[in-house]
């Protein structure tokens, strides 16, 4: 089965599939948008089956990439079209396949130019691949810049009141960060001449990247430093995209600004694109420099935790909430990640971090998602408000609602036999030893939470019902027949993750392997 | 250990767990299906841990008889997942502890069920309401036989949830939402401690699993480990991870200072609190700190009793007697009932400070049969008086409701401790006993026997209050008996208050050994030793004392609603402080709320304002640059000089453009003097 999917380059065919779904849907004419919606459904479920192809022959318990295509792009400067898939990369492949359908099928108010607005879906969903699978830096770094045109164009032309600042906001920030890291990207690779993400990997693991650098002109005399600096450019660009505290300022408005579908997409798929990031990229190549600046990294990793759930305590805006929340999730990776570069410590420790680390990624992915996208059905039957003051006790009246988007909240605030556990206690399990204060000091964020998403249950299912929602209709069939797989996903997964953890555990046990 | 009883005791939890599914997918209208499933499966439950229990039972007995002292545990792992290299293993467990457990848990369960037939019998949300018993039944189960602190845990937090949906049941009262929040965020407090303890264990032990041939964490060689590993300030490991343990056990188990969720729990329809805040949830603290008991008690270096062991016993006599203060001056039927609760809780977990594991569980089964009878018979009081809970509204219902007001004396009795008949008497006893024992300090001796005296003197004005004197408002005129449907499971529950008395007491301290190992023997003389007759005397005394004065006060003459309460008058400032609860709530309400609510602020501010205003500074850095670049650009390289005086006025248009007012034209500016600056900077 390998032999015949490696005859055609299928990671390639991932790439074009969506682009070429996004073609077909912008030729869709405007006045007809649901064949338009029709037409990207059918092509993101079209993705979907075939990442569960290449699923079926991908194999876990194998080192290294697979399905991998390799051809030089531009000789002179060595840069390579080069993509694989690992168990890590195929796991957010997943993510993406599985997000996409969502949000292209829930409904979203939309009703303008809705041919552009699925094709632009479409089109993120091909660059999002691209970033999870290109093995070279420029090839990666020009779908990291890519994914910000339909990320822009979506929140600016489809947004809400203040889209306009959110859009701009959104592409500057991102593309401050992203600067630093090409520059980082390029001084390294005058110091090696290499572009390419294994080979910088195979050179870190080796102890040579430090004497390679040492021969180069600009960084005689302080190799340590001036790899340190790179790290740092590095960090910032991908600190921004996670978002890391204090560069997260973007995200809030974004998240609120942009339609939920989109949102859905932001906080699944682009989120994890930094997280992504600091697997494939800091991990293998910057070990030692993450070493060095661990504490700083550790403290900023507690303040992404804590910091946010404290200012979702005093948010009204439903959005706003779920966004710091979002926020929160992610400094949990970043704390997990931090932890696992310490000097010495249990192997069993760092393997636990760095599989909740990963299992956080795609469970988070789920769950935020679902999350947005019961804010934008309520949005959808509210005409637009989402303050929490707004409503009261719908659960009279939309019980189903309020049961799913009430599992979905458990879920996120970590409620054992949901999904949002087993990554969360994976991650404090192999922390603890590793960096027993930040694992300390995150804690109050687990309680936080809870008081946020409580806060949201009470104020907008409990209590006397508001007479102005006296006919809020509950989720439809169609509704509850979207919700139910990404509320039935939390239960497999917060009950039976063990396939799931199979998929990238030869990743992780790889990734543990080559830090120093 | 390969007994055929371990391989069918995972039907215990899953059998509620489908129901629980099952009923989670019914439209509203199939209650009958609803509460048959959920009744039929506590009582499958039942039997079969009723199979389990006669197991142990069996084997313990020949193994004691002949062995002495040992006793049955069959365990079952399994492997949850696996990550890296290692495996996640769960596991299931049966041992005396477990299948006292699970027997009570599932026949006073079965009963709460049926009775709630009748009791919800109005509501049109019966369908939920046994789906969440359901749920709840099925997580407190499984946290009864896990093998695992992780698999406990998982199960201690859904009985959380539980907890919390029932508590807020009635979702369209505020009251019962807000204290559905602070139940859940209050033991979550406390879950914290628990989730850090178990992570620590985690990493120290190398397993969470409680019994795994000689490697679990409860066996010796963890144990060793444990306590020879010293920690910050010189404690050992195992102390510390314990005091974290115990912090989720006083939350769970209302515990001073985390009480506070308890009584307010109360909102929850009365069956609930009949279950799950009186005989079951709240109870899991002390079981938790029994299953680990091991591992606190532990004795490092040159200790004679384990330091958390003490913490656990200050907690507890502090607790028993402290919620009993306030119970005494408290007018709500329920809350009186609910402080109670915390109050023997406090004993409980006293008694397991100070060693005496059996007594200990002992009194929780005792407990929850009695505790579980009171609240089913206040639930019919209430239900009989038309929803009214103020026992100065009732009044003279012995005569109108006979069957509960019997029901009620007896749960009363037990649990003032009336002695020889009544379950609670043997077991407050054994409490007393073992606190008199303990060599560190007699004091919570004397505490636990000011908390008896207390708890006769609040359960006798209780009873004066609501079944005599005269009827105190036209809800108490029209009261009627229940139906059969609820008197029934009170008439099982009281059998079980009284009968219960047999198995413990000292002649023949059947269910010390069953839960310890020993062989039982009967030994009258016992009774007659002289510390073991003083002890009762002394019991005697003071529960008499606390009736005698509670009939003084309260039981000679009618007390209509509009008379101050005799303690009030009295002595007015204790009976505020009491009745205020010792202003715990507002104490709280001042400083942690306050501080929250700051600490909230703070960061809101500093997420707007601070991080905001660099971006904002950075945005004007770049503006400024950019009107200057193109300044520039326009007037020294575009134009000439002879076109000079033009370009002045075009400037001076572009200018007041700029203050157009338009948030993307400034955007539009700032974002190309950004990619310009980022290119200068690059450049140099």
């Amino acid at each position: 089965m390998t032999n015949y999917l490696s005859a055609i380059p299928v990671l390639s065919l991932l790439l074009a599939l969506p682009l070429v779904g996004a073609l077909a849907t912008s030729l869709v004419s405007s006045r007809r948008p649901e064949v338009a919606r029709s037409v990207a459904l059918f092509f993101s479920v079209l993705v979907a089956l075939l990442v569960a192809w290449i699923g079926v022959s991908f194999q876990p318990s194998a080192t290294g990439y697979q399905f991998e295509e390799s051809v030089w792009w531009i000789r002179a400067l060595r840069v390579q079209y080069h993509l694989g898939l690992d168990g890590l990369s195929f796991l957010l492949v997943l993510l993406t396949a599985v997000l996409t359908p969502f949000a292209i099928a829930l409904p979203s108010g939309i009703r303008e130019k809705q041919n552009v607005y699925y094709a632009l879906i479409l089109c993120l969903q091909g660059i999002v691949f691209g970033v999870f699978l290109s093995l070279d830096f420029v090839l990666w770094f020009l779908f990291w810049e890519l994914s910000l045109i339909p990320g822009f164009f979506l929140i600016k032309v489809w947004g809400g009141e203040k889209r306009g600042f959110a859009a701009y906001q959104f592409f500057l920030y991102t593309l401050a960060g992203s600067v630093p890291m090409l520059v980082g990207f390029l001084a390294l690779f005058l110091a090696t001449g290499i572009f390419d993400f294994t080979k910088l990997a195979g050179l870190s693991q080796s102890q040579i990247l430090g004497g390679i650098v040492a021969q180069f002109p600009w960084a005689a005399g302080f190799p340590d430093l001036f790899l340190l600096g790179i790290f740092v450019c590095v960090f910032v660009g991908l600190a921004v995209k996670v978002p890391v505290i204090p560069l997260h300022t973007w995200l809030p408005e974004a998240y609120t600004q942009a339609p939920s579908g989109v949102t859905m997409l932001f906080t699944g798929l682009l989120s994890k694109m930094g997280v992504y990031g600091f697997l494939r990229i800091l991990l293998p190549i910057f070990p030692e420099q993450m070493q060095t600046l661990q504490q700083p990294l550790l403290w900023l990793a507690v303040a992404t935790i804590v910091l946010p759930t404290l200012v979702a305590l005093v948010q009204t805006d439903l959005k706003k909430i779920l966004a710091y929340s979002s926020i929160n999730h992610l400094g949990y990776c970043l704390l997990g990640i931090c932890a696992v570069v310490s000097v010495g410590g249990a192997k069993e420790a760092k393997e636990a971090a760095l599989s909740g680390v990963v299992l956080q990624v795609f469970n988070h992915g789920v769950t935020a998602a679902a999350l947005f996208a019961f804010v934008g059905l309520i949005e959808v039957r509210s005409g637009g408000l989402r303050s929490l003051g707004d409503f009261g006790g719908l659960r009279k009246v939309a019980p189903v609602f309020c049961g799913l988007m009430g599992i979905s909240l458990f879920a996120s605030l970590g409620l054992p036999g949901l999904n949002g556990f087993v990554g969360e206690f994976l991650i404090f399990r192999g922390v603890f030893p590793l960096a027993s204060w930040a694992a300390v000091l995150s804690l109050p964020a687990l309680l936080f939470t809870a008081v946020v998403f409580l806060r949201v249950l009470a104020k907008v299912f409990s209590g006397p019902l508001n007479p102005v929602w006296e006919s809020f209709p509950d989720l439809r069939s169609s509704e509850r027949w979207l919700m139910a797989p990404l509320v039935a996903l939390m239960f497999g997964l917060g009950i039976y993750p063990g396939p799931l953890l199979n998929l990238f555990n030869q990743s992780v046990v790889t990734m543990i392997q080559f830090l120093p | 250990m390969d007994n055929p009883i371990l391989s069918y005791l995972w039907l215990v939890p899953v059998l509620p767990l489908v129901s629980a599914a099952i009923i989670a997918v019914c439209p509203q209208p199939c209650r009958r299906l609803a509460a048959t499933l959920t009744i039929g499966s506590m009582i499958a439950s039942f039997f079969v841990a009723l199979a389990a229990f006669l197991t142990v039972l069996g084997v313990g007995g020949s193994a004691g008889g002949h062995g002495g002292g040992e006793v049955f545990r069959g365990f079952f792992n399994f492997e949850w997942f696996r990550f890296g290299g290692e495996a996640l293993r769960l596991g299931l467990l049966l041992d005396p502890l477990t299948a006292a457990m699970l027997v009570m848990v599932t026949f006073v369960g079965s009963l709460i069920c049926i009775f709630s037939v009748g009791y919800m019998s109005h509501d049109k949300n019966f369908t939920r309401f046994f789906g969440f018993l359901s749920l709840f039944s099925a997580a407190m189960l499984g946290l009864v036989i896990a093998n695992s602190l992780l698999l406990l845990f998982m199960c201690w937090e859904l009985v959380g949830l539980a907890s919390y949906l029932l508590i807020g049941f009635w979702y369209h009262k505020p009251s019962a939402v807000v204290a559905a929040q602070k139940a859940f965020i209050t033991t979550r407090i406390g879950d914290l401690g628990f989730f850090l303890g178990m992570v620590w264990l985690s990493s120290e032990a190398g397993t969470l699993l409680f019994y795994d041939g000689g490697n679990g964490l409860l066996e010796q060689s963890a144990l060793t480990k444990m306590a020879t590993g010293l920690t910050v300030g010189g404690m050992a490991v195992s102390t510390v991870i314990s005091l974290l343990l115990f912090c989720g056990a006083a939350g769970k188990s209302g515990q001073f200072p985390l009480h506070v969720w308890l009584p307010d729990a109360m909102e929850g329809p009365t069956p609930v609190s009949a279950l799950i805040h009186a005989a079951t949830m709240v109870a899991a603290g002390v079981f938790l700190v029994a299953r680990v008991y091991p591992l606190f008690s532990v004795v490092v270096g040159p200790e004679t009793v384990s330091a958390a062991l003490q913490v656990v016993a200050w907690t507890g006599a502090f607790t028993a007697v402290f919620a009993a203060c306030i119970a005494v001056a408290q007018n709500d039927i329920k809350r009186i009932l609910a402080y109670s609760t915390v109050s023997q809780l406090g004993y409980m977990m006293l008694c397991l400070g100070v060693g005496g594991l059996a007594g200990a569980i002992f009194h929780l089964i005792a407990h929850a049969f009695f505790k579980a009878l009171l609240f089913l018979g206040a639930g019919s009081v209430i239900h009989g008086c038309h929803e009214e809970q103020d026992i100065r509204r009732m009044g003279d219902l012995r005569h109108r409701m006979p069957v509960t007001f019997v029901v009620y004396g007896i749960g009363m009795m037990a649990l003032s401790g009336f002695p020889f008949f009544f379950s609670g008497f043997w077991s407050k006893e054994e409490i007393l006993h073992w606190t008199h024992g303990w060599p560190v300090s007699q004091v919570p001796f004397y505490m636990a026997l000011g908390g008896a005296f207390l708890t006769a003197f609040y359960m006798t004005r209780q009873m004066f209050f609501v079944f005599f004197g005269k009827k105190h408002s036209k809800e108490a005129a029209g009261a009627h008996e229940s139906p059969a449907v609820m008197t029934v499971p009170l008439a099982l529950l009281a059998a079980g208050a009284v009968l219960l008395s047999l198995v413990a007491t000292p002649a023949w301290p059947w269910f010390h050994h069953f839960i310890e190992g020993g062989e039982t023997h009967f030994d009258f003389s016992v009774f007659f030793v002289f510390g073991n007759l003083a002890l009762m005397g002394a019991s005697i005394l003071v529960v008499g004392a606390g009736v005698g004065i509670g009939w003084f006060l309260y039981g000679r003459k009618d007390l209509p609603e509009a008379v101050a309460d005799p303690l009030d008058r009295a002595a007015h400032p204790v009976f505020q402080v009491l009745q205020n609860r010792f202003y715990v709530d507002e104490f709280y309400a001042a400083t942690v709320f306050r501080v929250l609510r700051g600490a909230a602020e703070v960061a809101a501010f500093f997420d707007r304002f601070v991080w905001g205003g660099i971006v904002l500074f950075a945005r004007g850095v770049a503006r400024f640059f950019s009107v200057f670049a193109d300044v520039y650009d326009r007037h020294l390289f575009n134009d000439g000089f002879d076109s000079g005086c033009e370009a002045f006025r075009d400037s001076g248009g572009f200018l007041s453009r700029l203050q157009n007012g338009k948030i993307q034209s400034y955007l539009g500016v700032a974002g190309a003097g950004v990619v310009l600056l980022i290119l200068i900077i690059a450049w140099i």
